[in-house]
């Protein structure tokens, strides 16, 4: 997998964080956690589910939704569907 | 540029109600998306709906395989492209008459697979091809019996109350990122679902229709087409009775 290819797919990933939960890009870190800001509640949530797979054309098992606890968290369930970071 | 047609995704297509939304929203601009297992079915109808005017897709899919669903959405959001899903009018269902002593527990897993499983299953996929937009409406099928019950079809009747509830709970959850839920209860109407019925049966049931008369697919697609109408627009968590009076 390329580096290039790695950093889009981050790039993409903050975005798609940042747009479903209205803050800033610059918010977005791996430590960041579901409930532990007011913006990532259970409705942003739903969103943010549905903003990742759009952006990287998946669609994930709710198992997977369920677990998808943080930004680190979300690398590492993305990556079973092949996206890398 | 945002394309304005309405895209809709019709169950139970092939026949009855299904197939009398289709060619109402056909009729009414709708892009469709139609699904039932009969292919050659839901190929008729999806003629019947060009010839309106409509686009249409068609997909034969049993909606009690989960894997077959999951898969078609996956077909479905890859065809979609960037467009939205506006309506899912989930009309597939089947009934079951049978007396309590004499119902399979087998024959009321298949019919909770279907009339409720499945409901739920397609809601969780349709709601998330809607979430992104942050539009959309499901519309689902209850029925008369949900409220009121109905001696010899207890089981049938708990699937559709399963149904009312999904409505009311899911339009309070789905509310607030803009997907409406409604549901349309039919009483008696004339399709396949309840051929069945003795002429003196269907009489009795007449006498209990305040408009003394059955109902019919077409009617039941005037309040399909309604709820999926922009008139609509702040309508939702509602279940409207299309029953000629029955439930009153
Ligand atoms: N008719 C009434 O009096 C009445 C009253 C109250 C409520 N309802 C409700 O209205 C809805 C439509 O009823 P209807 O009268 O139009 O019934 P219908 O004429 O028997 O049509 C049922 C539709 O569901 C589809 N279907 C059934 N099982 C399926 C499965 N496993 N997978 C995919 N599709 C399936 C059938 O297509 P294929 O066979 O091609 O798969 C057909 O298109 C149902 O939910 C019913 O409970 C009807």
């Amino acid at each position: 997998m390329s580096n290039e290819l790695i950093q889009t797919n981050t790039a993409k990933l903050t975005t798609a964080f940042a747009t479903a939960l209205v803050v800033a890009d610059t918010q977005i870190h791996d430590d960041l956690a579901y409930n532990s800001i007011k913006e990532w509640d259970s409705t942003a949530h739903m969103l943010l589910i549905a903003e990742l797979e759009n952006v990287f054309n998946v669609m994930l098992d709710t198992d997977d939704i369920i677990d998808m606890s943080s930004v680190a968290k979300a690398k590492v369930i993305l990556s079973k569907y092949g996206v890398s970071f | 540029m945002i394309s304005k047609t309405p895209v809709s995704l019709i169950t139970g297509a092939s026949r009855g109600i299904g197939r009398a939304a289709a060619l109402k929203l056909a009729q009414t601009g709708h892009e469709l998306i139609l699904i039932a297992r009969d292919l050659i079915a839901l190929e008729q109808v999806q003629a019947d709906c060009q010839a309106l005017g409509a686009l249409v897709s068609i997909y034969a899919v049993d909606l009690t395989d989960r894997d077959a669903v999951t898969a078609l959405f996956r077909q479905i959001h890859t065809a979609l492209q960037d467009k939205a899903l506006s309506h899912l009018v989930h009309c597939a269902g089947q009934m079951q008459d049978s007396l309590l002593a004499m119902t399979r527990l087998t024959d009321m897993d298949k019919l909770m697979a279907l009339n409720v499983g499945a409901t739920v299953q397609l809601c969780q996929l349709a709601s998330k091809l809607m979430l992104r937009h942050k539009t959309g409406h499901l519309l689902l099928l209850s029925s008369k019996v949900a409220e009121a019950g109905s001696a010899g079809q207890a089981v049938y009747a708990a699937t559709k109350g399963a149904v009312s509830a999904l409505v009311k709970s899911l339009a309070k959850e789905l509310g607030p990122t803009g997907i409406r839920v409604n549901a349309v209860a039919p009483g008696f109407i004339e399709t396949d679902l309840t051929a069945h019925y003795s002429e003196e049966k269907k009489q009795q049931l007449m006498a209990q229709i305040s408009l003394r008369r059955l109902g019919q697919a077409d009617e039941v697609a005037a309040a399909i087409g309604f709820l999926c109408s922009t008139d609509a627009g702040y309508i939702t968590g509602h279940i409207l009775a299309v029953d000629g009076g029955f439930s009153v």
